[in-house]
């Protein structure tokens, strides 16, 4: 009843007045969910005294508000699930360069800002995802081969508006130029078994029940799926392992242009790619960890390794709106 | 002369308060976003188009259909279960959408329960199944979630009605059906326009349901051009575009019944009902209960069953914070809301000059924008203001107060009242329909003017409309998705935003848990409320 009353008390309050701020809490504003970042904050406020207090929602939202609050904004970091939306927080000079030894020693040149401005902190691979019921993984090879007219009708793919399928056609475009990559993702279309699917899960689910044989997919939601349903007929396809690599793409962060607390601000980035952070940001949601010195969860590495494709993820932002309207043009929905 | 000016200033206020978000919105069109259109009409402007106004007919016919159908029902006549259906018919207003799409698709698709039995028991593989996922599904999927609409306020304008105009109908010879046709529906047509209009200004704003069907629409268009390819500007062109179509629909709507009125005979006694007999009586009963079964009972017992599965790790204290917020917040969101409508409503019936129509029909198009593109015009204008307050104030008296809009339940307050005005005053405006100028001038001369006019005379005549503006309203922000997450203050948690931590990365079944709560929670005010209407 106490705890109520409480409640009810801080609404009033709530009413009139922002909750007060210290001056070296540190503000993040993030588009990586509340129960992924939770456990990350409330480790770094018991070994620092730091609180650290953050608003989730979505990315365009999220860049929006920095830029209308200006000056005035009480957030010090950005913090997103892909890189294109960095990349172009960057472009609305959203962010700020940072200069830090630790953060450039700690995470691969390919995964983060060439000025500084972000940082990958964790990796997400976007691999294949086939039914090993119907599927050989010979057969498989690379995301270019999914377009072969052998895949006809075996095919199944995530809604193009997803970022993650705007970040790999855009990887794609990088390597091979629009022409080339317009062919081959009017090839996937032609494959399709089933209009596209609004989540990687539901569509991993169709593969599985035999709706269709193969597919692309985040590699943390085919371990979430395996680990409420081990008995699925799926299996991850490392592809592209003699060309550029696999697709791969960061959960990234930035300090803002008018960061209140930018020392703060970096020390927690730097804290966030350190060994212990990284394994509590990676394993939360399955992703692999940034920085090469620590190893994946275990069930993540029980997938084996894979080479990446070494492009710098910046990439995915320059090219992305190119890969939307690519793939407006090729009728992947 | 005071007074009234008082009620203009009053609506003229209000008016430029709600649409300055909008025309943060409209001014998108200062700025050139040639790429984008030229992309889109040379891809896939035409089918957007083609898809909006395919849903928005379909929905819009559909929900009118059912929702006036079933009000009929429950309003004027009497079979087993009446009671009990006129409130809960209500109740698919509960389920938000979007999730109510993720049931549908969960529960029907080719990885549902409902095929893999089939396939089990056929052994084949059955493709030949119509997809879930396609319009005829979206349009099925929207019209359960939003026929309540025009439901409500149908039923309300059939209650209110009276018998004088029915049994004047009768005399002249109608059957009860032809009286129905030509009597009641005409005379609930403020009614309905409204709901349907609600309806309509959804069906275009909608974006989580027509993404879960992939069914791709102006809003999704809307969110291409600016998750996608980074152009808010084409974003609130076409967001602009949407607003001016409805704006369209409902004045022309307005001026074909401009020279209508639709109040009765003075207040005669509610009608007797109309005791449907034999099989009628079974027909309203199947009637009611599919509708019912179809929009509330069968996804809230899957949503339970996945809710159910994850209630053991997520069910925790933080629920009771989410909940509480909730309702404390809809809560005063409704008070609100009914507040400014009956300003608005009374300033309207004073002055019925263009200027003031116009400015009424402004301040409520925020419901037709999509929810992300409103908040960002709302927020906007808080940092805007809130950049300039704080020097007004050290100006003015001397004070230095820090960010007052960002970050306190006040804005959020605001930003709701932008968003649903539309929502609480269509009923409320309804309601006012009702009150003959006749009765003003009986009461005037009884000496009941000014407020003891409003307060023993309008308000129990209001009431009905009070309560289904407020219901609607108090759903529709327990629902309410983008602008919750874009103004909340720090760590106020709502179950809206918990649904939108959990899908965000696709955890639909975990997501029930929150939505079931939400349901839940919206049923008790629900049913308070309608009984107060009944």
């Amino acid at each position: 009843m106490q705890a109520f009353r409480n409640l009810v008390l801080a609404s009033l309050v709530a009413l009139f007045s922002a909750p007060p701020a210290l001056a070296q809490d540190v503000v993040v504003y993030s588009a990586r969910i509340e129960q992924l970042i939770r456990p990350l904050f409330e480790a770094y406020t018991e070994e620092t005294g730091i609180r650290v207090r953050f608003i989730t929602d979505r990315e365009g939202p999220l860049m929006e508000r920095l830029r209308a609050e200006g000056e005035n904004t009480r957030a010090d970091i950005l913090l997103t699930v892909d890189a294109g939306n960095l990349w172009q927080a960057t472009e609305m000079q959203l962010l700020q360069p940072v200069e830090s030894d630790t953060l450039q020693r700690n995470i691969p040149s390919h995964l983060r800002d060439p000025e500084g401005h972000w940082f990958g902190l964790s990796v997400r691979a976007r691999t294949i995802v086939y039914n090993t019921d119907r599927v050989e993984a010979s057969d498989l090879t690379t995301y270019e081969d999914l377009a072969n007219a052998k895949w006809k009708g075996r095919l199944c793919l995530r809604t193009s508006k997803k970022v993650y399928n705007q970040s790999l056609v855009a990887m794609m475009i990088a390597e091979h130029g629009e022409a080339r990559t317009e062919e081959i993702v009017r090839g996937w279309v032609k494959n399709l078994a089933t209009p596209v699917y609004p989540d990687d899960t539901k569509m991993m689910e169709a593969i599985a029940a035999g709706r269709c044989d193969v597919g692309i997919a985040n590699t943390y939601y085919f371990g979430r799926l395996k680990q409420r349903s081990p008995d699925l007929p799926l299996a991850l396809f490392w592809p592209n392992q003699s060309g550029t690599g696999v697709h791969v793409n960061v959960s990234g962060a930035g300090v803002t242009r008018y960061a209140g607390n930018r020392d703060g601000a970096i020390r927690l980035l730097e804290w966030l790619s350190s060994p212990k952070a990284q394994n509590l940001f990676a394993d939360a949601n399955l992703e692999y960890p940034v920085n090469p010195a620590v190893e994946p969860d275990p069930l993540v590495a029980s997938w084996g390794s894979f080479k990446q494709n070494r492009i710098n993820v910046a990439k995915a932002g320059e090219l992305q709106t190119a890969a939307v309207m690519l793939m407006d043009r090729a009728g992947y929905r | 002369m005071s007074a009234v000016t008082g009620w203009r200033v009053a609506l003229f206020t209000i008016a430029v308060l709600a649409t300055a978000p909008l025309a943060v919105i409209f001014a998108s069109f200062l700025t050139p976003a040639d790429d984008v259109w030229r992309h889109f009409a040379s891809t896939i402007l035409s089918g957007l188009i083609f898809n909006t106004v395919v849903l928005a007919v379909a929905v819009g016919a559909a929900s009118a259909m059912i929702g006036v159908g079933l009000a009929w029902l429950v309003a004027v006549c009497e079979f087993p279960g009446r009671r009990l259906f006129s409130w809960a018919l209500i109740l698919p207003l509960a389920i938000p959408a979007y999730v109510f799409a993720f049931v549908v698709v969960g529960l029907f698709d080719f990885t549902g329960p409902l095929q893999t039995w089939l396939r089990g028991i056929t052994g084949s593989n059955l493709t030949w199944l119509p997809e879930v996922r396609s319009r005829g599904g979206i349009i099925i999927v929207m019209t359960l979630a939003l026929y309540p609409y025009v439901y409500l306020l149908a039923r309300n304008a059939f209650r209110t009605q009276g018998k004088r105009m029915l049994e004047a109908g009768r005399i002249l010879g109608l059957s009860s059906l032809g009286a129905f046709i030509h009597v009641a529906l005409p005379m609930a047509r403020p009614w309905i326009a409204a709901g349907m209009s609600l309806v309509l200004m959804e069906t275009l704003a909608d974006f989580g349901a027509v993404s879960v069907f992939n069914y791709d629409t102006l809003t999704i268009g809307i969110y291409k051009a600016w998750y996608g390819m980074f152009s808010l500007t084409a974003a609130s062109q076409i967001a602009s575009i949407l607003v001016l179509v409805a704006l369209v629909v409902l004045l022309l709507e307005q001026y074909t019944r401009s020279r209508m009125r639709f109040s009765g005979p003075g207040a005669s006694g509610e009608a007797p009902r109309i005791v449907l007999a034999g099989w009628h009586r079974w027909v309203a009963v199947a009637t009611c209960t599919a509708v019912l079964s179809a929009g509330f009972i069968i996804p809230v017992i899957q949503l339970a069953v996945w809710a159910a599965q994850v209630a053991g790790e997520d069910l925790d204290a933080r629920y009771l914070s989410y909940l509480w917020r909730t309702l404390f917040l809809a809560g005063l969101a409704a008070t609100a809301i009914c507040a400014v409508s009956l300003l608005l409503g009374y300033a309207t019936r004073k002055h019925s000059d263009l200027a003031s129509r116009l400015a009424l029909r402004f301040s409520t198009l925020g419901y037709a924008v999509p929810g992300a593109v409103l908040a960002v015009g709302i927020f906007i204008c808080f940092a805007w203001m809130d950049a300039r307050i704080p020097d007004w104030l050290r100006a003015m008296a001397g004070l230095s107060p820090g960010a007052l809009l960002q970050g306190s339940v006040m804005a959020m307050l605001c930003a709701y009242v932008i968003r649903f005005l539309a929502v609480g005053f269509g009923p409320i405006e309804g309601a006012l329909h009702r009150i003959t100028h006749s009765v003003d001038e009986a009461s005037v001369l009884l000496g009941q003017a000014g407020w003891r006019l409003l307060a023993r005379v309008h308000l129990p005549m209001l009431r009905r409309g009070l309560a289904a503006g407020a219901i609607l309203v108090f759903i529709d922000v327990m629902k309410e998705m983008p602008i919750t997450l874009m103004t909340r203050p720090f760590g106020w948690d709502t179950l809206a935003v918990r649904i939108f931590e959990l899908t965000s990365e696709g955890q639909w079944e975990r997501a029930a848990l929150p939505a079931v709560v939400l349901v839940i929670a919206g049923i008790v005010p629900l049913v308070q409320l309608t009984s107060a209407s009944e």
